[in-house]
């Protein structure tokens, strides 16, 4: 394995920008299917009857589904391609914080920066640590929701993509 | 609908009630279906051997969605999840049980919010936490 560093200075100068953001309008239909993937039944997210008679005045949007339905895009290599040597991105966890509800057709403007790259030796290999920071904004303006994690990427030089394509 | 947990039924150690998720291929692909997040290591045992795998894992953001369900389960209508996170240490395998537990350790007064701090964790068949965190949760007072 190779000693010297696999992040480069190209890498290392996207620390503190701004990779990319996303606007995801917030429908009921992929409510639906959040609902169906997770078996998340609680009737606030899909019964307006029911959330109406509740605090919230209404259905509002789960946690869950603006953490968990890639809301601040896809795998990080797409936006940073100089990461693209490196393969296997692995989801190493993160912190939230909710502030507002979110209610179904809201807009919500996802930022995400690029605020620590390190590098580690593990089981699976030399593995560069990306971590983001992800703001949420709705069409107010107002933040609903932040979010800090980390994403794992390794080198792996023997492995084949999904078509069978060597990677190297 | 449950009765409604308040800040006044909180005792630290209290636990939280565990829920259970099965995993399948099935879920594995309406999970995809539904995030976008088609990567084939959490629905293709034999790929995600060849990236090192033990077997196809469950999405580590769908064991975020559940834990969030966990609490939202919890503290009902009138409770407000205020912070969640956690750190996924081992992966979970698709056919093996998944089980959210959670208990308080924690409870305090802080600008006028009724506040409860918990460490959650998702559990493996063997009794591995498999992504252990924490969360805090907004409650009520009676």
């Amino acid at each position: 394995m190779a000693e010297e560093s696999l992040i480069t200075e190209e890498m290392q100068k996207a620390v503190g920008s701004v990779i990319n953001i996303c606007i995801t309008k917030i429908e009921r239909t992929k409510i639906k299917m959040f609902v169906q993937a997770t078996g998340d039944t609680n009737p606030l997210w899909q019964d307006e009857e029911y959330a109406r008679k509740t605090n919230y005045c209404g259905t509002t949007v789960p946690a869950g589904y603006l953490v968990t339905m890639q809301m601040e895009g896809e795998s990080p290599g797409f936006y940073m391609p100089y990461m693209l040597s490196l393969k296997g991105a692995i989801d190493a966890g993160g912190d939230w914080e909710f502030f507002k509800p979110v209610r179904p057709d809201d807009i919500i403007v996802v930022d995400r920066k690029l605020v620590d790259l390190y590098e580690k030796k593990g089981s699976l290999g030399n593995m560069v640590f990306n971590v983001f920071e992800t703001t949420y904004r709705n069409q107010r303006g107002e933040i609903v929701a932040k979010g800090k994690w980390t994403s794992i990427r390794i080198y792996t030089p023997e492995v084949e993509d999904y078509e069978g394509r060597k990677i190297d | 609908m449950p009765k409604q947990l308040t800040y006044e039924d909180i005792t630290v150690g209290m636990e939280i009630p565990p829920l259970v998720k099965e995993t399948s291929p099935r879920m594995s692909a309406e999970w995809a279906g539904a995030s976008g997040d088609y990567d084939p290591i959490h629905y293709d045992k034999e790929y995600a051997i060849k990236r090192r795998f033990p077997s196809a894992v469950v999405n580590g953001r769908l064991k975020v969605a559940w834990l969030i369900q966990l609490m939202t389960n919890w503290i009902g209508d009138q409770g407000v999840l205020k912070k969640l996170g956690c750190q996924h240490r081992r992966v979970d395998i698709i056919g093996e049980p998944v089980t959210c537990k959670g208990v308080a350790i924690r409870k305090y007064i802080e600008n006028g919010e009724h506040l409860v701090d918990c460490e959650i964790w998702t559990e493996n068949p063997k009794g591995e936490k498999t992504s252990p965190g924490r969360a805090t949760v907004i409650l009520p007072e009676r």
